[in-house]
């Protein structure tokens, strides 16, 4: 494997609010080599946007970056500046969220924002930056490109303007995109084109993607490899096919037994019983043990991540090899 | 944008017709309506004659058309008082007033809102705090009482500052203005300081509350994922977006210090239409109080106006017509 | 033991608020100052036989012709300043009681009904309330005085004018939502009456927020009650409130006799900031979205 160009090291990110403090990421470590797409799954509540938030240092307050490491392009990220930060937000990873009405200023036009977005990192001139904003809208599929920058987002439907956003994310082609959910708040026909749309984005540019979903079935079909969070760890991370055919950790499996693509037509679907814990109260030891199946006394006290070869879990009693294999 | 702004239009003219049929029912069915243009010490034939005349013996809404149909031609009787026609009379005094309202309204704007923008932007700074305790007790304190203080300090112990009167005036198309001159410019300090402090707390309110919603969006997020230093973000994305509850406020209050200012000129003896107001309900001067009601509402409604347009010209989800 | 009761848990969670219990004592405390004004007073000020003009415009500490100390001095007819706070109080927060209430009760009811009634009706009521609602109540209170002459019911009645439609858009808005779901309509299609429907399940939905906006308007019908008696249109002057008080002291301002103004006014202030403070703490409580 070439040289990551994100590399993250035993991230944690903790919460401190007045009930306690919540460990929202925890032991998150993984490497991103240019050109990958990643998909980050879990529940909601399970640590994946504040993971993605990490990775850009905007963590809002009472949240922070409590210890680990971000190296993006071989430069550390925890702990550096807020200036340092912003100069590479934008520039070398940018982010895209769930609800395209949202991100994007009702009162400003599409040209102003990329405009600004622009202004951010370099000096252009108008004319200047009006061409590339309407080359980077023709690419990532808006048609007349260049009579829409006058254009508000409201005259513009959902998908489009998510497609403006990921227009704004590509400007200054960052190494890094986090996309979190980019697709979740569309209709499926949409969402397919802009996934696909996305890949090929992604391979021509050679930008490396983290696609946040709770949605296994959409991100299988995008991301090389994956990472499966649960309660604010990665329980699990692979290379996809791998993965989803030969899943080690209970919940990993859960989550691909509860997909319908998998199950026998007409039969339950089956469901990974109980409810995500509470990241204030979580249990001692293994979080996911009083759902799991498979736990036992050993559950109690903390797993540590088992790697094995491009493969890595976090479970005393992993899915498909023998008791006596572990320990 | 022109059917938006018919639309609008025709509201106002709907407004101001209950209006005058509100304001004529409160004077000329409730109140006795030949007070309003004969002086109390009339004999007995003068106030015959004089309901004769004006059709106080004919049936409500004939009555209601007459006085309609004066107002249309700027008829609103004489003052009893002054002795000239009450047009005349509040139009002069409305400079000073007008004067007096857009500079408070103005400063407790731009202080208000950069205040309030910081007290959202650092909710946990000392300097928020103290601004939201003191807003909270501008909030509290009746504009008169403040009116009084202000005056016990600085033009009566410190003696910085004149406590009433108009100063000197300068004339501006024909009507005198006070703040050109230094002199009235020192007397405007206080009355205008009065007015703003107690729109001051609401706009510090309004702008925090805005700023502290706005900075937690994703647009917010999204702005700074993308790289955006976080002045341009404050001018270019936060002003942008809290200028809309701004606005209507702002010409809210713009009616609602003019009807303040009605107690801060009497403190200040501040010559406007509010004093006069005040001055003509004590000397029952009656046709001056119908028509300063008209006015009232009038200008009232042409605010309202005025900010639906300037909300028209701002927004681009209403200037396309989607709705909102 | 107290913590079951819904009220228990309010005062628990109240208790934590330390400014909004002081607020509560000062409140609690000036009520019964108002309430026992005639037995705690040195003096009746309003008994023309105690007053001596010789007594008239003095410094507080000064010992007049009664005999005993004027505290907080004297007004320009002689009276005892401590006592014409104490009485004043009590018209004060008579005229706020009063004015709040009835402003509750009828606006209350326009709203419910509003909302109860739907269709033509509720879209007038509401029109007129809203119209009513962009007009400052200020201005409202001024023209009524004016023409309804003076005397606390008209006053009264001025300030309820003003202030109703604050009630009537609280109540209509909780209404409102509380009509919009199924269970009311399950209610209506049943033989309960609609006079059932509105006692037992719109009115308790629409209390907290109305208490709120009771205790706001409750100081606020003070504050226009003391600002239009400062302009001389409020109560005679044979029931002197805090505002008249004030007014009176004015003139003697500027030649610094400052206490004749100054001592009813802090007294009018923390009157009004207390319940302001309490107000505030009752809002938070009832706010679900601020409630953890």
């Amino acid at each position: 494997m070439s040289v990551p160009v994100l590399s993250v090291r035993d991230l944690r990110t903790h919460f401190f609010t007045r009930a306690g403090v919540v460990k929202a990421v925890d032991d998150v470590s993984f490497d991103l080599a240019a050109g990958e797409i990643m998909g980050l799954v879990g529940e909601s509540g399970s640590g994946k946007t504040v993971t993605g938030f990490s990775l850009l240092g905007l963590v809002d307050a009472p949240g922070r970056i409590v210890g680990g490491s971000i190296k993006l392009n071989g430069t550390e990220l925890v702990g550096m500046s807020q200036r340092g930060l912003r100069a590479r937000r934008g520039r070398e990873i940018s982010m895209i969220f769930q609800d395209p009405i949202a991100t994007l200023n009702p009162m400003l036009t599409i040209g102003q924002q990329m405009r600004l977005a622009m202004e951010a990192h370099e000096r252009t001139s108008r004319r200047g930056a009006d061409t590339r904003a309407a080359e980077l809208l023709s690419q990532v599929g808006i048609p007349s490109a260049r009579e829409r920058l006058g254009a508000y987002p409201h005259e513009f439907s959902g998908g489009m303007r998510q497609r403006v956003a990921i227009a704004v994310a590509l400007l200054h082609r960052p190494s890094v995109i986090v996309a979190d959910e980019p697709t979740t708040a569309l209709d499926v026909s949409i969402q397919a084109q802009i996934l696909f749309q996305m890949r090929d984005l992604a391979r021509e540019t050679g930008t490396a993607l983290i696609w946040i979903s709770h949605d296994l079935a959409v991100v299988s079909s995008l991301a090389s490899k994956l990472a499966v969070m649960y309660a604010g760890r990665i329980v699990e991370q692979g290379p996809t096919a791998t993965l989803l055919r030969d899943p080690r950790h209970p919940y990993t499996a859960g989550l691909i037994a509860s997909l319908p693509a998998t199950a026998e037509p007409g039969a339950p679907l089956s469901q990974i019983p109980g409810t995500t814990p509470s990241l204030l109260s979580l249990p001692k030891g293994c979080p996911f043990a009083p759902r799991c199946a498979r736990a036992s006394d050993v559950c109690a006290t903390d797993p540590a991540l088992e790697a094995r070869g491009d493969r890595a879990w976090r479970c005393f009693h992993p899915v498909g090899l023998s008791e006596g294999a572990v320990s | 944008m022109l059917g938006f702004i018919i639309q609008r239009f025709l509201q106002a003219v709907v407004v101001m017709a209950v209006m005058s049929v509100i304001v004529f029912c409160g004077v000329y069915a409730i109140g006795n309506p030949i007070d309003i243009v004969i002086p109390p010490d009339a004999t007995q034939e003068i106030r015959a004659e004089a309901i004769r005349r004006l059709g106080l013996d004919r049936p409500l809404w004939e009555q209601y058309f007459i006085f309609i149909g004066n107002l249309l031609q700027g008829d609103l009787g004489r003052s009893f008082v002054y002795n000239i026609p009450v047009l005349e009379l509040i139009g002069g005094r409305l400079p000073a007033t007008l004067e007096l309202v857009l500079i408070s309204v103005i400063t407790a704007t731009v202080l208000g809102v950069s205040l309030g923008i910081y007290a959202g932007y650092r909710p946990d700074s000392w300097l928020a705090k103290t601004i939201m305790a003191v807003s909270v007790l501008g909030f509290s304190v009746p504009s008169f009482w403040v009116g009084l203080i202000l005056i016990l300090t600085f033009a009566v112990n410190l003696g910085w500052l004149p406590a009433g009167g108009r100063g000197d005036t300068v004339l501006i198309w024909g009507v005198p203005w006070s703040f050109p001159t230094l002199d009235g410019l020192a007397h405007i300090v206080l009355p205008a300081l009065n007015l703003a402090l107690f729109k001051l707390a609401m706009m510090i309110r309004l702008a925090r509350a805005g700023t502290r919603e706005i900075m937690l969006t994703d647009t917010i997020k999204f702005a700074r994922a993308a790289g955006l230093s976080e002045g341009t973000i404050l001018r270019r994305h936060l002003l942008k977006l809290i200028s809309i509850p701004i606005i209507t406020v702002f010409g809210l209050e713009l009616g609602s210090t003019l009807a303040f200012a009605v107690v801060t000129e009497t403190i200040f003896s501040w010559p406007g239409v509010g004093k006069l107001i005040i001055d003509s309900i004590g000397v029952l001067d009656r046709p001056v109080m119908v028509a300063y009601l008209i006015l009232v509402a009038f200008l009232f409604v042409t605010i309202n106006f005025v900010v639906d347009l300037v909300f028209a010209l701002i927004d681009p989800r209403v200037r396309h017509g989607a709705s909102a | 033991m107290r913590q079951s009761t819904p009220l228990g848990r309010f005062w628990a969670e109240f208790r934590e608020n330390r400014v909004a219990v002081v607020a509560l004592v000062v409140v609690v405390l000036m009520s019964l100052l108002a309430i026992f004004a005639p037995l705690i007073s040195p003096q009746n000020p309003y008994d023309l036989a105690n007053l001596s003009l010789l007594d008239a415009r003095r410094a507080p500490g000064f010992v007049g012709s009664g005999g005993y100390a004027h505290l907080l001095g004297t007004d320009p007819q002689g009276r005892d300043l401590l006592s014409a706070i104490f009485y004043g109080l009590r018209i004060s927060i008579q005229i706020g009681l009063a004015a709040g209430l009835v402003a509750l009760t009828i606006g209350a009811s326009l709203g419910i009904l509003a909302a109860y009634l739907g269709g033509r009706l509720e879209s007038l009521i509401m029109r007129i309330v809203d119209l009513q609602l962009s007009f400052p109540a200020i201005l409202l209170a001024l023209v009524l005085v004016a023409l309804l002459g003076q005397g606390k019911a008209q006053l009264i009645g001025a300030l309820v004018a003003a202030q109703y439609a604050y009630f009537a858009r609280t109540a209509y808005g909780a209404a409102k939502a509380e009509r919009g779901k199924d269970y009311i309509e399950a209610a209506l299609a049943t033989p309960l009456s609609g006079r059932v429907v509105i006692l037992r399940h719109l009115l308790p939905n629409c209390m907290p927020p109305l208490i709120v906006v009771a205790t706001v308007q409750i100081a606020n019908s003070i504050s226009l009650e003391a600002t239009l008696s400062f302009l001389g249109l409020g109560l005679p002057v044979t029931e002197p409130s805090l505002g008249m008080l004030i007014s009176n002291g004015f003139p003697y301002m500027m030649s610094g006799r400052y206490w004749i103004s100054v001592y009813p006014g802090v007294a009018l202030i923390i009157l009004i900031v207390a319940i302001n403070i309490v107000g505030d703490q009752v809002r938070d409580q009832f706010n679900p979205r601020l409630r953890k």
